[in-house]
Order: C-alpha cells, then sequence, then structure tokens
C-alpha cells in the first residue's frame, strides 16, 4: 500500500481540533505533500469526542489511510478511543494537563507526555497548545517550526505581528521541549516536487466552485449537514460574479426557486442531504415534465430519516434514480474525487440546459466535508453550453402564439426554450401534462407524445464518461464501486494487481442514463464482481443485476453502514478472500 | 402598447359564473393600464381552479405545484427584476399547503403582487374544506361542520410585515382592477385577497352574501390606511368582510434592493463569463 503517515489529533469539541487538524494538513500542502483529511464529528456542539485525521503521501489518494503513526490528545477520550489505531512504533503525544492520564499498557508505542498547555502559558496564552504542539510533532518527524511559519502568518497575520511571532515562538517551545526530552522518530514518505497548481480542497468547496465556473448564480438552500458549508463558500464568492444567495425556508422552497429561476434564464441549483431530497422529489417530476433545467446536489449522509447526520453514507442511490412519482429523464452524477466534484458540478449546469432536465450530483458526507489535495484543476476546459435557448429573431419569424416550446418533432426530443422578457416567446411552463404549445391537455395520443419526446433525450447521452476501468484484460475478479468509495478501492485493486491477481477496477461516474453498454463487458468477462459501497442493502449492486443481463450469481457485496467511512484493509480482505476463492475454483 | 387582447390566451374552462373569471379580467385590465406588455410579465400560479389563471393569462406562465407558486415567483423576481411578477393560486393553495412559503415571502419582501382567489372552499378537489372555511361550515371533509377556527389572512400580512394588504371581490371588477395595479405599483410583497365564490361548491359565501356584507374601505375618507394597528381593528370589527387597501407602507425597501452581491442588472441579463484571472482569485484561496 501507499507508503505514508498517519496523523490524529483529538478532544472535546468545541476545543479547536478542527483548526489544529487544518494548521497541520495545509502546512504539509505546501511542502509539496499529497494530504488526505478525514474529520469525525459528532451532532453535538460542545463536549462529546471530536477528532481529525491527516494522512500524508507522495502520491495522490482519495482515503484518509487505515495507519495511524502519531496520536495527539487533548483529553483522555482520545486515548480511548484511538489508541488502538497507533502501530507499532508509533507516538502518542499527550498533555499533561489532562489529569491522571491513564495510558494503555504496551511496549510497542512510544508514550510522550507533553505539559503542553503549560508551555502555551509561557508562550502568552493557553489556547496555543495546538501550535506546541506542531512544534512536537515537527520535532518526531524531521520538520522544523519554520515549516509551519507561513500558514500561521496566514491564519494570524490579520491579528498583527505579536500573534504571529507568539505562535511561531509556541511551535519552537515545543519543537526544543521534544527535542530534549524524546528520541522517537517517525519518518515521513519521500518529499515530492512542489507543484503550485495544487489545491487543498473539500468535496463541497470543489462543488461550489464548479458551481461559479459553471455560471451558476442563484443558490436556494436551506441548512443541513453536510451540505451547508456550499451555501458558506457560495455566500463568499458570489459577490465578484454578481450572483445571490437565497437561504430559502424549507427545502421544497429551495428546489422551487431554483427551478424558478432557471425557467427566467438564470442557471440555478440547490445543494441538500437526504432528508431535504426526500422533501424534493415532488418538485423534482415538474422539473422533469416542465422541461425546466434543475441541478440538484445530494451531500448524502447517514439515513434512513436523520440517521447519523455526522456520519458518513452512500444510501440515496433509489431516491436519486427513481424517487418522484411518474416518469421523467434525469441524469445522476457520481464525482468520484473531489477534482470531479469540480468539473461533473460544472457539467451538470451545461447538462442540465442541453436536456433541460434536473441533474443530480452525488456526493457523500466522507468527500465532501473532508479536504484532499487535488493534483490541478485545468479550468480552460470547460465551455459553456447553454443549449436550444431561441433567438429573438428566430421568435420574431414566428406568427404571434406559434411558438412551440414543446415540439416533438425533434430527433433529440429536445425542443427550443424560450425565457421570459423574450417577445413572441410567451409560454407556460406547468406540471400537467399539455400539447406542444404548451396548453394543458388530457389526450391520450398527445400524451404518449409528450412522453415519448422527453424519454428521447437521453438516449444517446454519451456528454460524460460513465465509468473508468484499469486493469488485466478480461480479469478474474473484478472491483466496482462509485462515488468516494473510488479512492480506497483503488488502493485494494493496487495491492492485488502487485500480487499478481487477475483483477480489474472498475469506477462507476453515472448513474442515469445508466452505462450499460460501457461497462457490461467487463461485468460479463469476470468470474466474480466485488461491489464495494455504503450502504445496507447493495443499491449499486442492484443496479447492476437490473441492467446488466447475464449471470447474477457472481456479484458479491463488500458493504459497511456504520457511518465510519471503510478502511482499505476491510475491502482489501473481501477482495483477497474472494480471489483466494478464485484460485482455490481453478485448482480443483 | 398591448391591449386586453395581448393578454388574452387559451379560453378558460372554469364553471360558469366562477369567480375567478372577473379575476382574470382585473389583472389583464391592470397590465394594459399599467402599460405592461406580455413578455415583460409572469404570472405564477399554484394548484387549483384558481391555479389555473396562469394558463389563461397571456403573459409568461408558470403553473406550477399546490402552494409553491410563492418561491417560483420569488426566484423569477430575483433571476430578473425587470419582470413584474404576479403570484396567484387559492386559500388551499396559498393558506393550506403553503402557509409557510406565505410567511416568508411577506419577511423577504420580494418585490410581487400575489392574488389568492378565496372561496372558503376546495373546489378543484369538489368541496372539501379550507383553511379560510367558517367555524362551522359543512363540506364534505366537515359533514358535522368545521371545527377549527379560520385562518385570517389579511391580519396574518399586516402582522408579518407586508407593506401592501387589500382585498378585493368578485363582484366589483372596477375596485379589483384598481387594486391590482396598486399593487402591481407597490415595491415589495402586495397581498390582495380576493373574495371570488365559488358557485359549484360553497352555497354560503355567495354574490349575494357579499352584496349584503362588504364595506368598502376605499369610500371611506377617514379611514387611515397606514395605521396597522387601526387596520386591524377595522378588519375584526368587520369580520373581515371589507373591501379596498386597508394597509399601505411604501417606505420598506424590497428583497433585491438590500441583497448582498445582488447585481445592478437582471442577473438573467447577465453574460456568464468567467475568465481565468476570476478563477485563479478563487483558487488561491485554497493553496
Ligand atoms: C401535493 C398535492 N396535494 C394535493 C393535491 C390535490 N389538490 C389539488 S387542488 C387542491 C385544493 C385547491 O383548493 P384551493 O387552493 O382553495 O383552490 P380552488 O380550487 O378552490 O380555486 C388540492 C387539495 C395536489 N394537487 N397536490
Ligand atoms: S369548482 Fe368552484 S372554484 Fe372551481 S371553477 Fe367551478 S366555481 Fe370556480
Amino acid at each position: 500500500m501507499i507508503k505514508d503517515l498517519g496523523w490524529k489529533v483529538g478532544g472535546a469539541q468545541g476545543e479547536g481540533i478542527d483548526s489544529t487538524q487544518d494548521i497541520f494538513a495545509l502546512s504539509l500542502f505546501r511542502l509539496g505533500y499529497y494530504v488526505s483529511t478525514y474529520r469525525h464529528f459528532m451532532s453535538l456542539i460542545k463536549g462529546g469526542h471530536t477528532n481529525g485525521k491527516v494522512r500524508i503521501t507522495s502520491e495522490i489518494t482519495g482515503h484518509h489511510g487505515d495507519d495511524l503513526h502519531i496520536l495527539l490528545a487533548f483529553d483522555q477520550e482520545t486515548i480511548n478511543h484511538n489508541f488502538h489505531e497507533l502501530i507499532d512504533g508509533g507516538v502518542l503525544i499527550y498533555d499533561t494537563a489532562i489529569k491522571d492520564a491513564t495510558v494503555p499498557e504496551n511496549d510497542k508505542v512510544n508514550i510522550c507526555p507533553v505539559p503542553l498547555t503549560e508551555i502555551a502559558k509561557e508562550a502568552g496564552s493557553p489556547i496555543m497548545k495546538n501550535m506546541v504542539s506542531m512544534g512536537v510533532t515537527a520535532a518526531i518527524i524531521g520538520l522544523t517550526p519554520d515549516d509551519f511559519r507561513s500558514v500561521v502568518v496566514d491564519k494570524f497575520g490579520g491579528k498583527g505581528d505579536e500573534i504571529v511571532d507568539s505562535n511561531i515562538a509556541a511551535i519552537q517551545k515545543g519543537f526544543d521541549f521534544a527535542k530534549e526530552n524524546f528520541s522517537a522518530t517517525i519518518e515521513l514518505p519521500a518529499r515530492p516536487e512542489l507543484k503550485s497548481e495544487r489545491l487543498y480542497i473539500s468535496g463541497n468547496d470543489a462543488v461550489s466552485l464548479g458551481a461559479i465556473a459553471g455560471g451558476c448564480r442563484l443558490l436556494a438552500q436551506y441548512p443541513i449537514t453536510p451540505a451547508t458549508e456550499v451555501m458558506y463558500q457560495i455566500i463568499k464568492q458570489f459577490p465578484q460574479v454578481g450572483g445571490t444567495v437565497v437561504q430559502a425556508e424549507d427545502e421544497i422552497a429551495a428546489v422551487m426557486m431554483s427551478i424558478g429561476a432557471n425557467y427566467t434564464g438564470v442557471r440555478s441549483m440547490t445543494a441538500t442531504s437526504g432528508p431535504g431530497l426526500s422533501l424534493m422529489m415532488e418538485a423534482l417530476g415538474l422539473a422533469g415534465i416542465s422541461e425546466t433545467p434543475l441541478v440538484i446536489i445530494d451531500v448524502q449522509r447517514s439515513g434512513p430519516s436523520t440517521g447519523l447526520p455526522t456520519k458518513t453514507e452512500q444510501s440515496d442511490l433509489y431516491t436519486m434514480m427513481y424517487g418522484s412519482h411518474g416518469e421523467i429523464p434525469r441524469i445522476v452524477l457520481t464525482p468520484r474525487n473531489v477534482e470531479e466534484c469540480f468539473f461533473f458540478t460544472m457539467e451538470a449546469f451545461n447538462l442540465a440546459e442541453k436536456y433541460q432536465c434536473p441533474v443530480i450530483v452525488a456526493t457523500d458526507l466522507y468527500m465532501g466535508m473532508n479536504k484532499q489535495t487535488v493534483a490541478s484543476i485545468d479550468f480552460d476546459k470547460f465551455k459553456i453550453n447553454r443549449g436550444k435557448l431561441i433567438s429573438d429573431e428566430q421568435l420574431a419569424e414566428l406568427e404571434k402564439g406559434a411558438f412551440k416550446r414543446f415540439d416533438v418533432t425533434p430527433e433529440d426530443g429536445v425542443s427550443f426554450r424560450s425565457i421570459p422578457g423574450q417577445k413572441n416567446g410567451r409560454f407556460v411552463a406547468m406540471g400537467n401534462e399539455h400539447d406542444e404549445v404548451g396548453v394543458e391537455m388530457e389526450e391520450p395520443e398527445l400524451r404518449v407524445k409528450q412522453m415519448d419526446k422527453r424519454a428521447k433525450k437521453l438516449v444517446n447521452f454519451n456528454d460524460v464518461a460513465g465509468a473508468t476501468y484499469v486493469g488485466a484484460e478480461n480479469a478474474e475478479l473484478l472491483l466496482v464501486d462509485f462515488g468516494s468509495m473510488t479512492g480506497p478501492q483503488r488502493e485494494v485493486y493496487e495491492e492485488l494487481a502487485a500480487e499478481g491477481v487477475s483483477v480489474g477496477h472498475l469506477s462507476i461516474a453515472r448513474l442515469l442514463p445508466f452505462p450499460t453498454e460501457e461497462i457490461k463487458g467487463y461485468i460479463n468477462n469476470a468470474k466474480k464482481v466485488l461491489v464495494t459501497e455504503m450502504n445496507s442493502t447493495g443499491q449499486l449492486k442492484n443496479q447492476l443485476k437490473q441492467f446488466i443481463n447475464g449471470d447474477h450469481n457472481k456479484f458479491e457485496s463488500c458493504l459497511k453502514y456504520s457511518g465510519d467511512p471503510f478502511l482499505v484493509n476491510e475491502i482489501y480482505a473481501k477482495a483477497k478472500a474472494l480471489a483466494d476463492s478464485l484460485k482455490k475454483e481453478v485448482t480443483l | 402598447m398591448a391591449t386586453i387582447v395581448d393578454f388574452r390566451a387559451e379560453k378558460p374552462n372554469w364553471c360558469p359564473g366562477c369567480g375567478d373569471f372577473t379575476v382574470l379580467a382585473a389583472l389583464q385590465k391592470a397590465a394594459v393600464n399599467i402599460g405592461l406588455e406580455p413578455e415583460e410579465m409572469v404570472t405564477v400560479s399554484g394548484i387549483g381552479c384558481s391555479g389555473k389563471l396562469s394558463q389563461y393569462m397571456g403573459s409568461f406562465g408558470f403553473h406550477s405545484l399546490h402552494g409553491r407558486s410563492l418561491p417560483v415567483a420569488t426566484a423569477v423576481k430575483l433571476a430578473n427584476r425587470d419582470l413584474t411578477v404576479v403570484a396567484a393560486g387559492g386559500d388551499g393553495d396559498g393558506y393550506g399547503i403553503g402557509m409557510g412559503h406565505f410567511i416568508h415571502a411577506m419577511r423577504r419582501n420580494i418585490d410581487i403582487t400575489y392574488l389568492v382567489m378565496d372561496n372558503h372552499i376546495y373546489g378543484l378537489t369538489t368541496g372539501q374544506t379550507s383553511p379560510t372555511s367558517d367555524k362551522g361550515s359543512k363540506t364534505k371533509t366537515a359533514p358535522e361542520g368545521a371545527v377549527e377556527e379560520p385562518v385570517h389572512p389579511l391580519q396574518m400580512a399586516i402582522m408579518a410585515g407586508c407593506g401592501f394588504v387589500a382585498q378585493g371581490y368578485s363582484g366589483n371588477l372596477k375596485q379589483l382592477t384598481e387594486l391590482i395595479e396598486k399593487g402591481i405599483q407597490h415595491r415589495g410583497f402586495s397581498l390582495i385577497n380576493i373574495y371570488s365564490p365559488c358557485v359549484t361548491f360553497n352555497k354560503v359565501n355567495t354574490y349575494d352574501y357579499y352584496k349584503a356584507n362588504l364595506v368598502n374601505v376605499d369610500d371611506d375618507a377617514s379611514y387611515d390606511k397606514t395605521d396597522r394597528f387601526a387596520a386591524i381593528r377595522k378588519i375584526e370589527e368587520a369580520e373581515e368582510n371589507v373591501t379596498g387597501i386597508l394597509y399601505h407602507d411604501p417606505s420598506k425597501q424590497a428583497y433585491d434592493e438590500v441583497l448582498r452581491g445582488y447585481p445592478e442588472q437582471a442577473i438573467a441579463k447577465n453574460d456568464l463569463k468567467f475568465t481565468r484571472e476570476q478563477w485563479e482569485k478563487l483558487a488561491v484561496q485554497f493553496k
């Protein structure tokens, strides 16, 4: 597996754990390393245990890593919950301010008690204990206090030089203390070349930037973890591009506003999570039948109902693919890494206008709320395509009232769209079935024509690749996943391939239109298909069974729905067992 | 200049005598009187007999979901502030399923005019109790008489900070037209509740009933429509059997005037260009 260094900080919620994690990760990112982070938090504001992990590698990854090399504990809970994750030779750093700290008996982990709070007090303020701990960490992993300087300057520069200096001094004190008292060292992976185009960014932030770059100018949203950050980010950036954010009164209003803005010619979206998505189902159908573009971001979390609000899952597949009554064409994209969160959101606006239908971009809490290094974002690749908007000139040539907004003749099922304000472009968008002009009607023949027209839209869809495959031709064991599971599963694939297993990795980027043609060869060639997903019923696996003819007995599931993301090893164990069972079949 | 013909679309299929015909006629006349062109106006409606209004009005239209006209209308206005936006629906649509949006649209003071065709009954679904049905009124879903208090939209709107609150009546086209004109001209959210009889399912709140009971505050020179507490008193005294402008405060700023980041020019008229320079500025925050 990828050589890495795993570092984790833990404490009580509200104790600055997030910012400590962020300072460490950003500093290592700026040194050129690839970082992958994971925040464990609870649906509480104060108290409760929270921790933040940072994985440092010299290659890009989409997983926060199984191994823990350094644990930094601000409270006893952190030791209790996380000590067992430390590898042999790992280091526990804890604050001696923890009264009667108890550390499990062991002779394999280096224990470094440090008076973090006390040193911080000497440096000026007890809140700087996180800085002291940066210094201790630096001493152990072979960095210098100066390696943290740029981040300290950025974070505290606004508060004056004095604050910056005392923070740097706190780091130095921690560093000196560790040098004097401990000899434990942990080696960092090889330092990669520093590339300036790299970003340190979360899925939610990438979605937000993708929306802005993709022309979104009205965001209507109702707060819900883990999607709220999208709203924060867009509120921050919109003034630069002339867009506006409405904090709607509920998710129904949010999605209806998004539909209203799109109808009026403004690219608009809403972002939500499971409970909100459920509330939007009636509106999804409205966008479909009225052929109004719509973009919905679903940052999935653990359900059902309020479930585990701060934990991750991938269990909204059925809702996204089949939710809402009746039948409409829709597109469901599943970005597999943070970079794709950016591009798929951008592209979602083109697709929504090109096909005049709803587009759902499915991420999850794991990818949405955790930052990682993105190699580069080639923003110039993107071109805005507004689809079939009718021009004022075209409208002027028509007889008054002759504009057929829902013309059934185009082969691709997409008719020209007018925008309020356009002379002679009048039509009524509606949820009722209608004729070609847009007048409500119930005639069976016309109804069938309109249904067929809409269904035609996505038949030849090939705008976004449906899946990516790597691996041996005719691989016997095929690993399949989608969304954020592609990151850890890729590591499993690499490991098995290195062991000489006949293995392939197929990651799905699009659930609708389902990429049947693109993937059926891989599925049909494999002897076993392992589908890894974060839900309890195997929703993706069931789609494969539905859309792909052939032997359904070869599908196996690797499922997790505890709320915690998969460890690479958990997937590996399952995949390895399958690979071994295949070997046995051959030798028997 | 557009004429009434330009604002006519499909032939309505309301029951003969339905109060909604007058509402449509008043809206068409008001649009002409103000000098609007059909393409400069969007009528957004919910679902119900009343919701059909958007189809019959010759402006751009959006016949949305049951109870959801206001969020759509809000976004249409935000997307293009140069458009005149009218939202419309019934008492069930607006004060039942859509009640939440009603209060919040007023809170935002978005510049739209909201016409509620209040017939005290659910028409399209053939005669169930509505939120404005009088206590004790017998309907298909309350055969022994409704036991709930009705909602009081006028008082509610005044208390929610709505800057233009009026009530019209389908038996008075002239007054209703004026109310709609003034409502459209008011910069901010305007509520016009309209007693629009359902001749098929409501045998109590009929034209005769209103003729006998309604008083018109527009005829009363002593009525001070800028005093919100006096307005509420008047409405309560008359047991809501009043027409005219009940409350008007033109001083409040509309939503699009106070929204952060809202551009001078209508959003719909801006191009979507996003430059490399803008991208660099965003990206640097993540380095
Ligand atoms: C979500 C939803 N629930 C229920 C309905 C059924 N429905 C259609 S119109 C209506 C009531 C209409 O009453 P009102 O708003 O008073 O309008 P009117 O027909 O009296 O003008 C109902 C319940 C629906 N269309 N959508
Ligand atoms: S049922 Fe009532 S509200 Fe509906 S059209 Fe007929 S009279 Fe009008």
